[in-house]
């Protein structure tokens, strides 16, 4: 192709934006609905996610080491646990640091006097990365020389795996129905602003122009369209979450939630809403021209 | 050129708006199409632009073959045509002067070309300082010259023109084919469809009729001596 016709085509893409300003707003609106719709459900989700990991990372596993062994023998285990696959983190409690957490866990403490640091034993508490693997690696523990018997909470853990998946598959499930229904309104609505061009696609093609002549100012309107659509999105997304950020962190909420950071999902976020509305402003647009070319 | 043998075309609603008809137009040609309303002349139109296709018979524009030719090919043999239109189908938002010049660069003319070409055909039909109006802000007569304008601006080999005098004033519709028979002694083919008895006349050019879908006669002398009309 030649560049001049190269640049007709992009300024009639550019033009018709403006030509058909009323199809372009609403084009640009229902993109810009349907993102924000998607945007705050998966940040939603995300920061479900993110606290019920939260959760999840206080539950350790205890690993009681040899009554036997003395206590820089004790100390000495800590290191071969932390190599261990999925370990995380480990902490060594000594026996009095044992008692003494678990007298403050009650009241009254006079029950507790005749209690003496040789009731318990010199322990660690084993942080893992990913609780699911939790049987394996209490079995590697139990594995570890000098530790005499692991207490782990199975079933809490379980509790927990179960919590995310059914969130996960819940948010999936609910963000791909809005995707396809969102895809739905604006497949109609680009319908919609084609079927009103569909005098100006047959003229054009009574002159001779051929298909790529019709279709690229489109594609370029779409893309256009579809980016500021995106970029909007985006800001307003910024918006909002900063404003619902503040309140959560104003109100009694704060001390049982966590609320993630934007600019951690800034990037992500950008591109996808980018590309979204790329993709549905040129794909939606060359999709719904088609049939206006067969004349 | 332009080749019909027997060719037949039935509308989906029932009308035979073509029926065995056959006609032969050589390159160089001056050809008045005449009728009844109703009779069939925009239908063959549409059949040598490829807009509708015919059932049976065979059809050749401009060394294209209608019968066999793509989809994909019909933007070319449109190229090799400057059809006016008889409802002008200009773009309603685009200006006389890009009316016209995107159907240069339809052709992937450049930009010098354009520049030299649309203000020279638009002073050829009498437009010149209307360029920047929208069609609606123009009369019948010169929206029918912009269409005349946008169909002479590659300078096809054939020219179809569907009433090109229906919204003009008789000194304009003269003047009009006046051009158009400069335009053919300049080498160029043309296919006037028309109602008017007295600019026909005018004339001693080929007279095509048709009645009902068929050619009820054809000869050259410029009468056209059809009563209804
Ligand atoms: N799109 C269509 N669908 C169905 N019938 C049509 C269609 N277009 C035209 N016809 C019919 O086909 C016949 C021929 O129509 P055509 O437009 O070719 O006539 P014409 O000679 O150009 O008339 P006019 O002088 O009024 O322009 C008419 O009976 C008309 O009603
Ligand atoms: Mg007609």
């Amino acid at each position: 192709m030649k560049l001049t016709k190269i640049f007709y085509l992009i300024k009639e893409g550019v033009k018709s934006i403006f030509t058909h300003g009323f199809m372009s707003f609403a084009c640009v609106l229902v993109i810009l609905a349907c993102l924000l719709i998607m945007g705050n459900f998966a940040l939603l989700s995300l920061n479900i996610d993110h606290n019920i990991k939260q959760l999840e990372s206080q539950n350790e596993i205890l690993a009681f080491v040899d009554e036997n062994l003395s206590l820089e023998d004790a100390k000495a285990i800590g290191p071969r646990l932390r190599t261990l696959d999925n370990v995380l983190d480990v902490q060594f409690v000594t026996r009095e640091e044992a008692m003494e957490s678990f007298i403050s866990k009650y009241d009254d403490e006079e029950m507790f006097s005749d209690l003496t640091p040789g009731t318990f034993r010199n322990r660690y508490l084993v942080f893992l990365e990913d609780l699911s693997r939790m049987e394996t690696t209490r079995d590697d523990i139990e594995q570890v020389e000098g530790i005499a018997e692991v207490s782990a909470s199975l079933e809490v853990s379980r509790g927990f795996i179960l919590v995310r998946n059914v969130v996960t598959i819940v948010s999936v499930a609910l963000i791909l129905i809005l995707f396809v229904i969102s895809i739905f309104i604006m497949q109609n609505t680009i319908k919609l602003a084609t079927f009103s061009r569909r005098e100006e696609i047959a003229i054009m093609k009574m002159v001779g122009a051929g298909n790529a002549f019709i279709r690229w100012p489109f594609i370029i309107q779409g893309l256009v369209l579809g980016m500021l659509g995106g970029v909007i999105a985006f800001l307003l997304q910024m918006g909002i979450y900063e404003v619902l950020t503040r309140r959560i962190a104003a109100s009694s909420l704060a001390m049982m939630v966590e609320v993630l950071p934007f600019n951690t999902l800034m990037y992500p976020l950008l591109g996808v809403f980018l590309g979204l509305g790329l993709l549905v402003g040129t794909f939606g647009s060359s999709i719904a021209i088609r049939n206006y070319l067969k004349v | 050129m332009v080749h019909l043998s027997d060719v037949s075309m039935t509308y989906k609603a029932g009308t035979h708006a073509a029926d065995h008809l056959s006609m032969d137009i050589q390159d160089g040609e001056f050809v008045f199409l005449v009728g009844q309303s109703g009779s069939g002349k925009t239908t063959i139109i549409k059949l040598l632009t490829g807009e509708v296709r015919a059932d049976e018979g065979e059809i050749e524009v401009n060394g294209f073959d209608l019968r066999t030719i793509r989809r994909r090919n019909l933007p070319a043999l449109r190229r090799t045509l400057g059809v006016i239109f008889q409802d002008f189908r200009l773009i309603s938002n685009k200006t006389v002067y890009e009316n016209v010049a995107f159907a240069m660069h339809v052709i992937g003319a450049s930009r010098h070309e354009i520049r030299e070409r649309v203000p020279y055909v638009l002073k050829l039909v009498g437009l010149e300082g209307r360029e920047k109006r929208l069609p609606q802000e123009l009369s019948g007569g010169e929206q029918q010259r912009v269409a005349i304008a946008r169909a002479l601006v590659n300078s096809p080999s054939l020219i179809i023109a569907d009433e090109p005098t229906g919204n003009l004033d008789p000194a304009r519709s003269l003047e009009l084919m006046l051009l158009l028979h400069k335009i053919n002694e300049l080498g160029t083919t043309v296919l006037v469809v028309t109602h008017e008895k007295e600019l026909v006349n005018a004339f001693s050019k080929r007279v095509i009729t048709l009645e009902e879908g068929r050619v009820a006669s054809d000869g050259t002398g410029g009468y056209y001596g059809h009563e209804a009309d």
